[in-house]
């Protein structure tokens, strides 16, 4: 029975997987931009939350209304002051080049403000909290409230996509910004909303990384190849796909790392090429490959 | 064809004065390097080792990069098998440690045939993470294979049986031999059919397919070269350093100064890698004692290069002169009458 429960600490990690997945997914389905600093915005989203807890004593999910507008801001202004700039002239090259030096930039930022020392940010009760449900199998609070926060956030966007003004501003000008701009979209101005929403569900998900487990400056890059074997296992252009994929991923860690503790993460990778390989448009994908 | 009509006669021209003096000037200091042994002591001859394997790496880069559109940044992959090749064949296997170092870069060339048919599923800014995410792959695998050291390494011990003076000599001539070799290599290749091919699908990668360029092909043959190279110079970074690290071999610091360097000097230009690494060496030997503010330093002046100088330190001199020291270029001259018959 102790692969049921693998399987249960699958599902559950998957679903902090699919919360930092779904501000990549955002960005690319909007603006076919692919952010490689998306890891490391997470991770100072998770100093940002740390900072507050050591200057004044909160539970750090009580940060999570805080850093999250901040971070909507940031990525509002990150947009519009930087990487609309890359994407003018449909050249592949000067969105891959800005955002990974944003990535260096940010991990050596960090590592200068608050050392190379692994943090935690400290929950309380709710981090050991479980639901038993038999001799071998424990639901822990905490994973399941990330799973649940990850959903909510997954059909919150999708009903903010498919329901109002901004959404319908987001799948014009993902057809056609230049359409888009003639019926009076500023592209720059949409584009904008998309990152800092993202931003935003990035920032959800640092905070939680933070609280499930410990986080340092040099740890961005791998939450941004997990987020994106997310996307690509589960399909590029399907929200529901982006959380089928966290699953699968959190699955497949989980039952590598039983098979042997070095196996979990490679375990992943390769479920990761074998989608690639016989699956390129993902499980839930449309039929365009990115 | 005499002149009868008043059509022009022409002549493509393919070099410059530019060219012919850079040629000049690029043999002498050529062979002022390979004499190195002569006149430079073992630790310079050791920095200089890490000058030209970083700038046969560069090279590759510039070419995936620059001119095949690929943004990989799963370079370290071949940098660390090319390390781990040598180890086998000449540790292992008992090659000979010289012909070991040119196996390992074949063994990267051969990887990449199955890692281009993975990767060229995805475009863009998502091929770039798949590079890296298969780079990763790479490195966990070794590190789970207790004959190739696991995760703490192994160190070159075939290396022991040569006399370290010897060893110093016959690595320095190897590294600048492939250091050269990449920029030259790259250099011919776009001179030739490949070339045009490739400028078209830098310049417009949907045009050059209409206009009959077999792009996969194409951009396939080139990352192949690129795994190549990179693997080579891997095995002459190690064939010096001795240890090898999982951690270290395939740390994708290796593809970000890759990055650095070509976006500095000049992306898609052959002489951007080689003002591209003496930039980078210079900085690093005058601000690497100030630790991360160095590389955040190194991270912004990419980004704003990227933003306003495309193509990069040599772009702006190329920009303002017209001098092309390898002219890639094939320029149309009218032919004076009394020249040419």
């Amino acid at each position: 029975m102790t692969w049921l429960n693998d399987v249960v600490q699958g599902l559950l990690l998957g679903g902090l997987y699919a919360l930092f997945a779904t501000g990549l997914s955002l960005m690319f389905g909007v603006m076919r931009l692919v952010n490689l600093a998306h890891g490391d915005l997470s991770i100072v989203a998770a100093f940002l939350a740390l900072a507050i807890v050591d200057t004044v004593p909160v539970n750090p999910l009580w940060t999570v209304p805080l850093v999250v507008p901040l971070m909507f801001g940031v990525g509002y202004l990150l947009q519009r002051g930087l990487l609309n700039y890359t994407l003018r002239g449909g050249d592949p090259l000067p969105p891959v080049l800005v955002t990974f030096g944003l990535s260096i930039i940010l991990q050596n930022l960090l590592l200068e403000v608050f050392s190379a020392d692994s943090q935690g940010l400290d929950a309380g009760r709710i981090e050991d909290a479980s639901i038993r449900v038999s001799d071998r199998l424990a639901v822990g609070w905490f994973p399941l409230l990330t799973l649940l926060v990850g959903i909510a956030v997954l059909a919150g966007l999708q009903l903010l996509i498919g329901r109002t003004r901004l959404g319908r501003a987001f799948r014009a000008t993902a057809d056609d910004p230049e359409a888009a701009s003639l019926v009076g979209l500023d592209h720059r101005h949409v584009y904008a909303m998309a990152t800092g929403i993202a931003l935003a569900t990035v920032a959800i998900a640092g905070i939680f990384l933070g609280i499930r487990t410990t986080f340092a400056p040099s740890v961005g890059p791998t939450r941004l190849i997990f987020a994106f074997e997310a996307v690509v296992i589960g399909g590029l252009g399907s929200l529901w796909g982006t959380l089928l994929g966290g699953l699968v991923l959190g699955v497949a860690q989980t039952l590598g790392a039983q098979l042997s503790p070095g196996w979990g993460v490679l375990a992943g990778h390769l479920v990761f090429l074998a989608v690639l390989a016989f699956r390129p448009t993902g499980l839930l994908g449309k039929a365009v490959p990115a | 064809m005499s002149g009868a009509v008043a059509a022009p006669a022409l002549r493509v021209q393919r070099a410059t004065l530019a060219s012919r003096v850079g040629l000049v000037v690029g043999v002498v200091a050529v062979a002022v390097l390979a004499a190195g042994p002569l006149w430079a002591r073992d630790s310079a001859l050791r920095t200089l080792v890490g000058f030209f394997t970083l700038l046969a790496l560069a090279a590759m880069w510039n070419l995936l990069a620059g001119y095949a559109g690929l943004v990989s940044i799963g370079q370290q992959a071949y940098v660390g098998l090319g390390a781990y090749g040598l180890l086998y064949f000449a540790d292992t296997l008992g090659l000979n440690l010289f012909v070991s170092v040119l196996v390992a870069g074949l063994v990267g060339a051969l990887v990449a045939v199955p890692t281009a048919a993975l990767a060229f599923r995805l475009r863009g800014g998502y091929f770039a993470i798949g590079t890296w995410v298969i780079a990763e792959v790479y490195r966990l695998v070794v590190s789970n294979v207790s004959q190739l050291g696991g995760g703490s390494g192994l160190t070159l011990r075939a290396a022991s049986a040569y006399d370290r003076t010897a060893r110093l000599f016959a690595t320095y001539e190897l590294a600048l031999a492939v250091g050269v070799g990449a920029v030259v290599l790259g250099y011919l290749l776009l001179r030739r059919r490949l070339g045009l091919a490739l400028t078209a699908i830098r310049d417009q990668e949907a045009a050059a397919q209409r206009l009959g360029v077999d792009v996969f092909r194409t951009k396939f043959l080139v990352y192949v070269v690129a795994a190549f190279g990179c693997s080579l110079a891997g095995a002459v970074v190690y064939l010096n350093l001795l240890r090898v690290q999982p951690e270290a071999a395939f740390s994708v610091n290796w593809t970000a100064f890759m990055i650095f360097i070509v976006v500095i000097g000049g992306v898609g230009t052959i002489e951007g890698p080689i003002i591209g690494t003496i930039v980078f060496f210079v900085l690093q030997e005058t601000l690497s004692g100030h630790g991360a503010w160095y590389l955040v330093l190194l991270g912004a002046v990419a980004v704003l290069v990227t933003l306003l100088a495309r193509r990069g330190l040599w772009g702006l001199v190329a920009g303002r002169t017209g001098w092309s020291l390898f002219p890639v270029q094939r320029r149309l001259q009218e032919l004076h009458p009394t020249e040419g018959r």
